[in-house]
């Protein structure tokens, strides 16, 4: 087994509210403080200025650069670059000229000062409201093992992030995928763990055995895959930390796959192949107690919790084609809610927010689409000649998915997509890659 | 000497014996007066040569792939030819047995696509049963769309790749 050193400990995080002075001034231009509705046709993206942070020059540089792409990387913000500031700032602690920024139509401001005593470094940072001329929160203060210096700019980027959306934010979390190499019809894979963005990439097997589908457990901790390890598709379960794995299911002669856990970690839900048919059988993930969920002739499979756990939405079908279907822990006939022509398949319900990704097959194009539990608003998010697998952010603003290229030598590769459809872009990294899935916000 | 070209003529009788009552007679050897001739001394153990009971002889000469269409899980009746060849094969080599993979095409959802080929190779396991193979030598597994044969991304590929292939091996049981 391919090792890592474990990973880093859970970021130190000290939030030392540095003074914030909240000075009343009226607003300007805007009624109330500075906030955008994500949902809204938000065509113009906020103006934010965030000046070279103070202290360490290279350190304070690096940072800077993460902040400034975790925010322009939502679509939600744009930079307005260096060039064209007129205001100069000498330290953290000067008071801030709102004219000036005002000046060159910025509407948010970042200042941070980074510190770092050779281990460890500390960034404090501020958000202001240029047009409401005060600061939009506390100031705060995240200390690090210099190592995890991307996660101090995380957190920083967080935090503007969901000030000025009023959400939850998603930068300082981590995905896991499989890497596919060599032709494709003798692909090797083996599943890795990275940021959100594509940095700090471990690896988490070997490629000694076929691994498909990652999921990541509700605090992050561990990963069910499938894993032709045995000769036969069988669920595993991986320490993230240790790297370690260990399997779930040992049937001798059925099939299990598709694994997902509830969103308390208590069940696994997943799909139980026996005699060539499919249906989803629900497990304790303590005991290894498990029971049938669905009981019928059909492929059933590819379950997903709700946010509430008392539900999943699965792919089924039963009715000729592949398509959706939720249904109560407790039993009951699951109820159709994919009406649209083509195929439907890869459920994956939304942690907040109520929407349900999927995959549709619509005539030879695929496409990754929402709707929500009732199918009720459903729209299609993208568009190519194979999309498949999505998954969310935690907030449930952004959806990863894989996208294949045709062709003897086409290959996938991990896409984002946002949920108004707009913000569409490849994830930066120099290998083939697959089945993301998307962990929780890191504490 | 008086079984000279027997097998020959008992199985001519054999032939003729269940549609005609009466026996042709015997022949008679016209060389029966010149030397000793070619004895028969019993049938060869197995009815087949050596050479078949090989994995690289079932994948060549019998056949070990049957194709579906798209979507699809019913046996053509191309397909059940083939089987049946499988069968017969394997019932002659007893101590082999039989791994299906069922696989399916690239267009498809990863996991539903498992299960289309675990549908797929039970599919075969089923036939391969009722023609008399005993169901502890078949086994079955799907791979999904991850091991396909030909990489294009048109109906000619996936109609080859939309298949499952029985792999058989020498276990050394059975007879």
């Amino acid at each position: 087994m391919f090792r890592n050193l474990p990973l880093a400990p859970a970021l130190a995080l000290a939030l030392s509210v540095t003074g914030a002075v909240m000075t009343a001034l009226p607003a300007l231009a805007q009624d109330g403080p500075l906030r955008i509705e994500i949902t809204d046709g938000v065509t113009e993206p906020v103006a934010v200025a965030i000046p070279e942070f103070h202290g360490d020059a290279e350190a304070a540089s690096k940072i800077r650069q993460v902040v400034a792409d975790d925010l322009t990387g939502t679509g939600l913000f744009r930079e307005i670059p260096a060039e064209a500031h007129l205001a100069s700032r000498d330290s953290f602690t000067d008071a801030v000229a709102y004219e000036e920024w005002r000046a060159i139509n910025a509407q948010a401001l970042v200042t941070a000062e980074v510190s770092g005593s050779g281990e460890e470094i500390s960034v404090k940072f501020r958000l202001f409201d240029i047009f409401a001329g005060q600061p939009l929160g506390d100031g705060m203060q995240f200390v690090a093992r210099a190592s995890d210096w991307r996660r101090a700019a995380h957190k920083i980027a967080d935090q503007i992030y969901s000030r000025l959306t009023g959400e939850s934010a998603y930068f300082d979390s981590r995905v896991a995928f499989v890497q596919e190499t060599g032709p494709k019809d003798a692909r090797i894979k083996r599943i890795g763990v990275m940021d959100y963005d594509g940095a700090n990439i471990l690896w988490m097997t070997d490629s000694s055995s076929l691994v498909l589908a990652p999921q990541f457990s509700p605090d992050g901790k561990k990963i069910l895959y499938t894993s032709f390890d045995s000769g036969f598709p069988q669920i595993q379960s991986l320490d993230v930390a240790t790297v370690s794995s260990q399997p779930v299911t040992q049937a001798g002669d059925s099939m299990a796959f598709s694994p997902r856990y509830s969103p308390d970690g208590r069940w696994i839900v997943y799909s139980l192949e026996k005699g060539g048919n499919t249906d989803i059988w629900l497990m304790d993930a303590a005991t290894g107690a498990q029971r049938p969920l669905t009981d019928s002739p059909s492929i059933e499979t590819s379950p997903s919790f709700s946010p509430d756990g008392k539900q999943i939405v699965f792919e089924s079908d039963r009715s000729g084609t592949p398509q959706l279907y939720v249904m109560g822990l407790e039993g009951g006939e699951p109820t159709r809610i994919s009406f649209g022509e083509g195929r439907y398949g890869d459920p994956a319900w939304s942690p907040k927010g109520g929407m349900i990704a999927f995959t549709r097959q619509l005539g030879e194009r695929f496409h990754i689409g929402v709707m929500r539990k009732d199918g009720s608003e459903e729209k299609n998010l993208t568009d190519s000649f194979l999309d498949e697998g999505p998954t969310w952010a935690p907030n449930g603003r952004v959806i990863m998915f894989t996208r294949v290229t045709p062709g003897g030598n086409g290959e996938p590769r991990l896409h984002s997509v946002d949920i108004t459809g707009r913000n569409m872009r490849p994830m930066e990294l120099d290998f083939a890659a697959s089945d993301p899935s998307w962990g929780p916000l890191l504490p | 000497m008086k079984h000279y070209l027997i097998p020959l003529t008992a199985s001519l009788l054999g032939l003729a014996a269940c549609t005609q009552p009466a026996p042709p007679p015997p022949v008679q050897d016209p060389y029966a007066n010149m030397g000793s001739g070619a004895l028969y001394q019993g049938d060869l153990a197995g009815g087949s040569l050596a050479g078949e009971a090989t994995a690289q002889y079932f994948s060549d000469q019998v056949g070990d792939t049957v194709l579906f269409p798209a979507n699809q899980t019913t046996l053509s009746a191309e397909a059940r030819t083939t089987l049946a060849r499988q069968a017969e094969w394997l019932n002659k080599h007893g101590n082999f047995s039989a791994v299906v993979q069922g696989h399916a095409e690239e267009t498809g959802t990863r996991e539903y696509n498992l299960a289309l080929g675990a549908r797929r190779a039970s599919a075969v396991q089923e036939y391969l049963v009722a023609q008399g193979v005993s169901s502890d030598r078949v086994r079955t597994l799907s791979f999904g769309k991850e091991r396909p044969v030909e990489v294009c991304s048109n109906e000619s590929c996936y109609a080859q790749n939309r298949r499952a292939v029985t792999v058989v091996s020498d276990t050394g049981a059975g007879s």
